[in-house]
């Protein structure tokens, strides 16, 4: 059996003279979690609006629940859930009722109640979309994208906008889609929310995937320390005391200061010996290092390497 | 200490995630038959249209206003005879007007304008079976506006004079000029940004209001003015109604032909240039 969800081989689409989408390829498994990472404009809406019918592809090929996703709509439809960026809903019609009218598009929909009530709507259900706060639309554009009861949901920043409690709800709700099957594609800016989540992350920029894995995969067990010194310190001194292939680098600390990052030639030369040599080290030269810890590479670390520290618009 | 327990698998909510859970998202698609879907989108559709204050005032309180306002008094030379029943079939004819063109331009505009067009696109609910729906809804405001505006004109005095034909006929008329007035509308609500279809809309229905024979006839009108508002459809609906109302007999088919013109035009544009988002 066809285990992929989405297949996008070589996708290419342009507006005009520019081409946001310059030959992406991914493959999204079912019951896993697949997350699309990546600067704004890097192509991230265009592929899943593209994968949801609603664009055409300029080039490539891309199959949705092994189907053409133009051709086939009407058969794919009620297969896969959809949650917008934003809006989608009628200013003037109220949670439930909303919910309600989703639900009966579809054979065997979930109660539409256990879902407000898991996404802590059940209060608002009478409150007009027009009223609510960003948060709880986008909760409810989240309710409306599983209610189908659908084998692949996409959710376009799903949880942009939420506050802590509302987004560790949806992120329970993502895991329990994924431990039902059910194929999740999600974008996010979240790099803590894709390390959390994902199966798969795929690293998007300018138009293609510029890396993708496992979240330990990205992040390799690369591991460094880090801590930071009111006073400025000599590095190369500090690289000195350090076994072969060491290194160290300086950066501006939040609030003042400098802070540290101290890097091992090899994986196993990061050990809690050479802990000790650091701290040693800031002994023998009278530092007090702050927040001195062992950290491992994060996907944000992954992320700013690859995609660099320019903003984008 | 949490840069560790992010980057931990184990932490991973999935761990956390009951049987129970599992088995209420199992996939289990399918569309639902059509009927049900078009059904449903024309409650919500109708709902909406109900509750909305500015819709309202269009759609009920101003035709009423209308109605019992140049009833009740002289402000108006409606010509000889009863003042209710030379305004009724006119106001009936702005009543259809206002749901059909003005409230469903501004309605669907907004809904382009917000995605719910788009995020609709991507349901099982067909673009054939959002149009159904809209239409029943509209002609189920129509139908209580109707009923309403009928109730205060019988109230008022007013004795129509029409027979089963004429009835019959202006019921086509009535379903003729819907078709016209919603395929125009859709025409601007699917071409023009928001804001332009609601203030074009409403520019629309005053011009109308004025211009199209709703509160007098356009035989008032200099020749060459009520030549020009004769191949409107507002005129062309309200003529006719006028013709079976007052007089009880059915209309020339010249207001057939009015409309049935405007709703091709306005069908074939509304089709070619619609877009959804």
């Amino acid at each position: 059996m066809d285990t992929a969800a989405v297949e996008v081989v070589d996708l290419v689409k342009r507006y005009g003279a520019t081409t946001a989408v310059t030959g992406l390829t991914f493959t999204a498994r079912r019951g896993a979690v697949t997350a699309l990472l990546g600067p704004n404009g890097a192509g991230k809406t265009s592929t899943i609006e593209i994968c949801e019918g609603f664009r055409r592809a300029d080039g490539g090929s891309v199959r949705v629940l092994g189907r053409d996703p133009v051709a086939d709509a009407a058969a794919l439809k009620p297969r896969v859930g959809v949650m917008p960026q934003s809006g989608g809903v009628p200013t003037g019609a109220r949670t439930a009722e909303w919910l309600h009218l989703m639900a009966s598009f579809h054979t065997r929909p979930i109660a539409p109640g256990l879902l407000l009530e898991r996404l802590g709507l059940t209060s608002a259900s009478r409150t007009p979309f027009r009223r609510l706060s960003g948060g709880q639309q986008q909760r409810l554009s989240l309710a409306c994208a599983v209610v189908g009861r659908p084998e692949l949901v996409f959710l376009d920043e799903p949880t942009a906008g939420l506050d802590p409690q509302a987004r560790m709800a949806a992120w329970d709700l993502v895991a329990s889609l994924r431990a039902a099957g059910v194929a999740v594609i999600l974008t996010t800016h979240h790099m803590d929310e894709a390390e959390r989540l994902a199966d798969h992350v795929v690293i998007v920029d300018h138009g293609s995937v510029v890396a993708e894995g496992s979240p330990s995969e990205l992040t390799g067990d690369r591991r460094e320390v880090r801590f930071s010194a009111s006073a400025a310190l000599d590095t190369g001194a500090l690289r000195a005391a350090l076994p072969e292939g060491g290194a160290v680098a300086a950066a501006e600390a939040v609030g003042g200061g400098r802070e540290y990052v101290v890097t091992a030639g090899g994986t196993d030369a990061l050990g809690p010996e050479f802990l000790a040599t650091v701290a040693a080290w800031c002994a023998s030269e009278g530092v007090l290092a702050e927040d001195l810890r062992l950290r491992r590479r994060t996907l944000e670390d992954v992320f700013l390497e690859l995609t660099g520290r320019e903003l984008r618009d | 200490m949490t840069e560790h327990t992010f980057s931990t698998p184990t932490t991973l909510p999935s761990a956390g995630v009951s049987a129970g859970d599992a088995a209420l998202f199992r996939p289990a698609p399918g569309a639902a038959p059509m009927w049900r879907m078009v059904a449903a989108q024309a409650a919500m559709e109708l709902r909406v249209m109900l509750r909305h204050g500015e819709q309202f005032l269009l759609t009920m309180v101003i035709p009423v206003l209308l109605l019992v306002g140049f009833t009740l008094t002289e402000v108006l030379d409606v010509g000889g005879g009863s003042r209710v029943d030379a305004l009724t079939p006119g106001v009936l004819a702005l009543a259809v007007m206002s749901t059909s063109f003005t409230g469903l331009a501004i309605g669907t505009g907004f809904e382009r304008r917000y995605g719910v067009l788009k995020r609709l696109g991507a349901t099982p609910l067909s673009r054939f079976g959002l149009l159904a729906a809209k239409t029943l809804a509209v002609l189920g405001v129509q139908a209580i506006q109707m009923t309403v505006l009928c109730a205060v004109a019988l109230g008022l005095g007013w004795s129509p004079s029409a027979g089963i034909p004429a009835a019959l006929a202006a019921l086509t008329l009535i379903l003729l000029a819907t078709a016209a007035f919603a395929s125009l509308a859709l025409l601007m609500a699917g071409t023009l940004r928001a804001e332009a279809t609601l203030a074009g809309a409403n520019l629309v229905y005053v011009l109308m209001l004025g211009l199209g024979g709703v509160l007098f006839p356009t035989s008032s009108f200099p020749e060459p003015l009520e030549r020009a508002v004769s191949v409107l459809p507002i005129t062309a609906l309200a003529s006719g109604l006028r013709s079976v109302l007052v007089d009880g007999s059915v209309p020339g088919i010249g207001a057939f032909a009015v409309l049935a013109v405007w709703t091709a035009v306005g069908a074939l544009l509304a089709s070619r240039l619609f877009r959804w988002e």
